[in-house]
């Protein structure tokens, strides 16, 4: 009855902290401008099913994808387990979904391999990461935390699982022995092997079960809860994040309909100058942002597939993708703590997106070549922030390379980047 | 030879009271670059050849404010976009065909918000509809049957708008060795000239976009490696000559090839 109690307790607990928190990141992301990402719902849902549900991007790289599927297959499915151990925890049954009969052993035979290869999987990724040092995995934008927050991850889904495995195997042999309540269910073709390292007694091995029932429990609701500050909130973001993906051409950039006001006024004076003064052309700090882009930047999960295909980052520019959207939610973080603290209102803390975090190096290091949006598996698009970051240099300050000033001002002056005339634009013709 | 062809402008035919079928947009590069300025007229004697009634802007052909755009700046962009419309919609142009990628992409995806709406082709494309149809056919022994030939994805045609099959399939009816970078197709790296870099310097860093992306040509052992935009032909060729590899490779447009390869 304590237990049951206890149980509940905590699950309502995690439940709220975890809403919290959620409502936080979601607040954040409506700091952002509004961008119509709403329309067109079944190429959306299409979109989603393939990109997020059928992996296919991540298929661009076979080995890592697979892994991948292992952990992400484990996770959906053995997520149906937690449904039985809620409700055994709550009403204080055990495997209750028993009377199913052969079904339910498929079942638990099904989630003993996906633990299994959940387990392999996260153990290769560690040592992928951190024995092989795969590149993309071990860049300089990953120092400290990035990486900690990685292995922590690993780290948790290892535990977790193996606590699953020994809770099966501590039951399986209890099964065998007779114990009480202890009905024999559930098949058990990975922890069978386990049950030699357990001892015998059955009084311990009921221990040994509880233990590793909490200790699965806890972990999972302690791992909801460390979501959201955590790379892995992909788990969660991947779905909206590519329903709401950009379905334009990849080289369609936007128009800025508040200049095209400006630019028509000015082509055609007879037009009344556009009313509404404009707060702010381009990006100087998040809420300049899309809240696509905004999204795009907590669901990044820093595989580095963006970086690692940046023709810039290949040749040692000091610009990364990746590297652009943690950026982005760092500073996304701060602005929202910025909030809390202020009763709901960002007090000016004289920092911004732009030169606290991205330097002007890295902004124009970019070809816009689109590989890194290519190469996302869950559809983020960091392009459009150094986009929106060139934009607040250029049309804000007037502070863009030497270089680039001078072919825009060939532009203006004579049609052509180059300093030649416009007369002289069909000389090939006589030539 | 060059001057022999006679370049009709949109002005010329409607002083005549005509107007074109299809409007050649030249693009800076294609107007202002020597070595771009050869691919125009290959492009013009292609046009000619199969008897398109076509005409260029001329001088009055603007930039179409790509690397405006790419380097920030709105206003310049859209100034330029909303000129080249007025011209372009003056002529009743409805159809036209680009020698950039860079050009076809903002003409193509960009304008049309702005009031510009016409039908937009790469002349890679053009070329492939012209051996679908029938009106352009490689001659028996041109100079590039069995030769290894590569072919560099640039960016605005490929990813940006998922144009990978018409300059291959170009390749293709020549009956040579066409062989992939490692790189190619949605994987393709950049030339390294995009987002306005032509016009400035590269940041800091290990080596060129250009030469890391020549190293994947030369591991292909090709003898040609074909591009489809001016940019990107400056920066392999540049690559090549910085590699030494003049001697063995050489970069052609497709445009360039098929003249070649047609006997135009």
């Amino acid at each position: 009855m304590i237990a049951q109690l206890l149980f509940a307790i905590l699950l309502v607990f995690a439940g709220w902290l975890f809403y919290k928190n959620a409502s936080k990141i979601f607040r954040n992301i409506r700091l952002g401008r509004s961008v119509n990402r709403f329309d067109s719902p079944a190429e959306r849902t299409k979109t989603m099913l393939l990109v997020a549900f059928g992996q296919k991007k991540m298929f661009k790289r076979p080995i890592p994808a697979l892994l991948h599927l292992f952990v992400y297959l484990g996770f959906v499915i053995i997520n149906i387990e937690m449904l039985e151990i809620v409700i055994d925890g709550v009403i204080g049954t055990h495997r209750v979904f028993a009377f199913m009969g052969s079904f339910y052993n498929f079942l638990i035979y099904s989630f003993e391999w996906l633990a299994f290869s959940v387990f392999t999987a996260c153990a290769i990724f560690l040592i992928r990461r951190n024995i092989l040092r795969v590149k993309r995995l071990n860049q300089r934008e990953l120092n400290n935390w990035p990486k900690t927050d990685a292995n922590l991850i690993l780290a948790a889904e290892i535990l977790l699982m193996a606590a699953f495995l020994l809770m099966n195997a501590s039951d399986y042999k209890l099964q065998g022995l007779g114990a009480e309540h202890y009905v024999v269910a559930g098949s058990f073709p990975v922890s069978q092997y386990l049950t030699g390292i357990l001892p015998s007694d059955v009084g311990t091995l009921i221990v040994l079960e509880r233990f590793f029932w909490w200790f699965h429990i806890i972990g999972v609701l302690a791992f909801l809860n460390y979501l959201p500050i955590s790379k892995h909130l992909h788990i969660l973001l991947a779905f909206p994040n590519t329903y709401f993906s950009n379905l334009k051409r990849k080289g369609q950039f936007d128009n800025m309909p508040s200049v095209t006001a400006e630019v028509k006024a000015m082509l055609d004076p007879s037009l009344p100058p556009p009313d509404g003064e404009v707060s702010r052309f381009g990006v100087k700090d998040v809420h300049d942002l899309t809240w696509k882009n905004l999204l795009d930047a907590y669901t990044c999960t820093e595989c580095g597939r963006c970086t690692a295909s940046c023709p810039a980052n290949i040749t040692g520019k000091l610009l990364s993708p990746r590297k652009i959207m943690m950026d982005t939610r760092d500073r996304l973080t701060t602005v929202g703590k910025n909030i809390d603290l202020n009763k709901g209102e960002f007090v000016d803390d004289g920092k911004s997106l732009i030169d606290t975090h991205i330097t002007r190096e890295e902004i124009w290091a970019c070809t816009t070549c689109n590989a890194c949006v290519e190469a996302c598996p869950v559809n983020i698009d960091p392009l459009q922030i150094i986009m929106g970051l060139r934009q607040y240099a250029i049309m804000e300050e007037s502070k863009g390379p030497s270089s680039i000033n001078n072919m825009l001002g060939n532009l203006e002056n004579n049609g052509a980047p180059w300093k030649y005339a416009q007369a002289d634009r069909a000389n090939w013709t006589n030539s | 030879m060059e001057n022999q062809l006679h370049i009709p402008t949109a002005a010329e035919l409607l002083a005549k009271g005509e107007s074109p079928d299809l409007l050649f947009w030249v693009g800076c590069a294609g107007s202002f670059d020597e070595r771009a300025q050869r691919i125009t007229r290959d492009i013009c004697k292609i046009l000619h050849h199969v008897g398109i009634k076509y005409a260029i802007l001329g001088t009055e052909e603007s930039c179409t404010g790509d690397p405006a755009k790419r380097s920030g700046n709105e206003f310049l962009f859209q100034m330029q976009a909303m000129m080249n419309i007025q011209v372009l919609d003056g002529y009743a142009i409805k159809k036209i065909v680009t020698a950039c990628p860079h050009c076809f992409n903002t003409i193509k995806n960009e304008y049309p918000e702005l009031g510009g709406h016409y039908e937009v082709i790469h002349h890679t494309q053009l070329i492939q509809s012209l051996i679908d149809e029938g009106k352009l056919k490689p001659n028996d022994g041109h100079a590039f049957k069995g030769k290894k030939i590569t072919y560099h994805d640039p960016c605005y045609l490929g990813r940006a708008n998922e144009v990978y099959e018409a300059p291959r399939k170009v390749l293709e009816t020549l009956d040579t060795d066409l062989v992939e970078l490692k790189r190619c197709r949605s994987n393709g790296l950049c030339c390294g000239a995009g987002g306005a870099q032509m016009f400035k310097e590269p940041e800091a860093g290990i080596k060129d976009i250009n030469l890391e992306r020549i190293e994947d040509v030369i591991e292909s052992k090709a003898d040609v490696v074909a591009a489809a935009c001016p940019f990107c032909m400056t920066m392999l060729r540049d690559g090549v000559k910085i590699k030494e590899k003049e001697d063995t490779i050489q970069v052609l447009d497709i445009a360039e090839i098929t003249v070649k390869a047609n006997n135009i």
